[in-house]
Parts: structure tokens; sequence; C-alpha cells
């Protein structure tokens, strides 16, 4: 049937998205570069959950990955970079023992999920929404971890806004150290020295 | 609306085990703190894809799917307080490098 075989299409045109710009983001040497692959990857994982007839995660995939966590990870490549600085590098260590680890893990895994007899039910076709579903359960069985994971929120909330908060009154040039206090005198004194001749290196 | 087929579950699991390896290599190699982050992003999304397909071809209960809202969710918070560190460590020791953040190490 035609329409069978351009569905097959979408789906393995999705399963190429995210997997080929996964693998950009992972042996990009320029990390704009795997920012914006990042991008490809959790769309594309979006309409996987599409073809999953998870319609509410879809929503939330583009909401909050593609439309949160990427702006974040794209405010934090800029932040933390020179942007006069055009190498934005991202360099590799070891490739050559982390490289073999995920290989294997890979192929062990995907082995197992070969060899593995599944259980799998006979799928329905029919599809309806599942939001409503999504929220009888989460305030009928999932209450709890619902109403714990609103105070996990809010004390990510409120840990991100004090550790990210402005110097009081000071300015941008003088470190600061949120953790404790800071360093001054004695031997201390060193260490603070010795940062900032590496930080003038870096320079 | 009709779906005209169900393709197999092995594929979202294959695609799932990928995500994840590409995302432990990166969590292993790179040095910049948030290029780790992307490789953690990555791995948390594998298990959400896992979780909605088995949710989907074992169970066909929304249990999975509530699992994967949640851990959406927890991976919003994460980012948010691991950007805010990043970005603090920046500002004290100008660079994002996990191998020169060692001021603890003795």
């Amino acid at each position: 049937m035609l329409s069978d075989v351009i569905y097959s299409i979408i789906f393995y045109v999705f399963v190429l998205m995210v997997v080929g710009s996964a693998i950009i983001v992972a042996f990009s040497r320029y990390i704009m570069h795997s920012a914006f692959a990042l991008l490809l990857t959790f769309s594309g994982v979006a309409g996987l959950y599409v073809f999953l007839a998870a319609d509410f995660l879809a929503a939330l995939q583009v909401l909050i990955y593609v439309g949160g966590i990427l702006v974040l990870i794209l405010f934090a490549v800029m932040l933390t970079h020179k942007i006069s600085n055009v190498q934005l590098s991202n360099p590799v260590t070891k490739p050559w023992i982390a490289g073999p680890i995920a290989l294997v893990i890979l192929l062990g895994l995907i082995w197992i999920i070969i060899k593995t007899p599944w259980q799998v039910k006979a799928v329905p076709t029919e599809s309806v929404g599942t939001t409503v579903e999504i929220g009888k359960a989460i305030m009928g069985t999932y209450l709890l971890p619902f109403e714990a994971v609103s105070v996990v929120l809010l004390v990510a909330l409120i840990g991100a806004a004090y550790l990210a908060r402005p110097v009081p009154g000071g300015t941008t040039s003088s470190p600061r150290c949120p953790f404790g206090q800071p360093r001054q005198g004695g031997e201390a004194g060193g260490q603070q020295s010795r940062r900032d001749v590496r930080s003038e290196k870096k320079d | 609306m009709t779906l005209l087929q169900a393709f197999p579950l092995h594929h979202y699991l294959i695609i799932g085990a990928i995500l994840f390896s590409l995302g432990l290599y990166i969590v292993l190699t790179r040095k910049n703190a948030v290029a780790i982050l992307m490789g953690v992003e990555l791995i948390l999304n594998s298990t959400n894809i896992n979780f909605v397909a088995f949710s989907r071809y074992t169970t066909q209960a929304i249990s999975g799917q509530v699992f994967a809202v949640f851990v959406i969710i927890l991976a919003a918070a994460e980012a948010a307080v691991a950007l805010a560190i990043i970005l603090n460590i920046y500002q004290n020791l100008k660079t994002v490098d996990v191998d020169e953040v060692k001021e603890l190490k003795h």
C-alpha cells in the first residue's frame, strides 16, 4: 500500500535525523555545531514520540527540550566563551579509551535487544489522545511523585537563581566564591595568585 | 486518528541504545562542561524513548508516559542548576574545562 510506504519513509527519516544529528553532537569539533545538532536530535525524538502515539509527550519534548533546555545550553555556550574568539572549540580527551567502551556497550545492548524474546502485545491501531489519561494518572495514582517533583522544581529554581545572581554591589572583575568564604591571605593567597597567572595565560 | 502500521519494538530500543552510547561517549571524552551536559541530555532522551516504547508495546498502560514526563521535568531542573554552576565556575576560574577545575584536588 502506498500510504504504508510513505509512513515508513517518514519514520526512517526521523530515525536518520535522530541518529545522524546525535553523531554530529558526539563528534563535532565545534561546540556550536554540537548545540545546533542537538536541536535536530530533540526534534527527531519528538517525531518518534508521535509514532509511539504519545502526543502529549511530543508536545512536551518540543516545549521543554527544544524551547527551554536547548536555549539554556546555547546561552551557556555563548556566555562561557569569548564571542570574539571564533574557534569555540570542543576538545576531546582520551577517545581511544572511551570509544571502545561506548562501542562495546552499544554492541552488547543491540545483541541483547535482538536476542531477547520481548512479550509484545498487539498494538492498537486506533490512537486516542493521551493527555486526559496522563492528567488523571498524575492527579490520581502518581499524586505523591507529582508533588515531590513540584518541590524539586521549586528548589531548583531557587538554587539556580541563587547561584547565578550577580555580585551584590561588586564588579564582575572580582572573582567571588559562592561555596564558602572568599580566600584571602596566607596560603590561600598563593592559590589566588596561581589562579590569576593561569587565567592570564588563558587570555 | 488511525495509525497505519506499528514498527517493531526493537527499532525503538536500538535507537535508544545508539543515543545512550553516543551520550556515554560524550560524557567520557569531552572536556567542556557544557558539552558533557549535552551528553547527559542525550542519555535522558534515550531512556525516555525506552519508557514510551515499552509502555506502548508491552503493558499499554499510561504509566510509562507519566514516568517520561517526570524524567523531562527533572532534566529541566538539572539543566538549570548545572548551567548556573557552570556559569559560576566560569566567573571564578575563567574556564569551563573540567580538567582545569581541580581546586579541591591535592
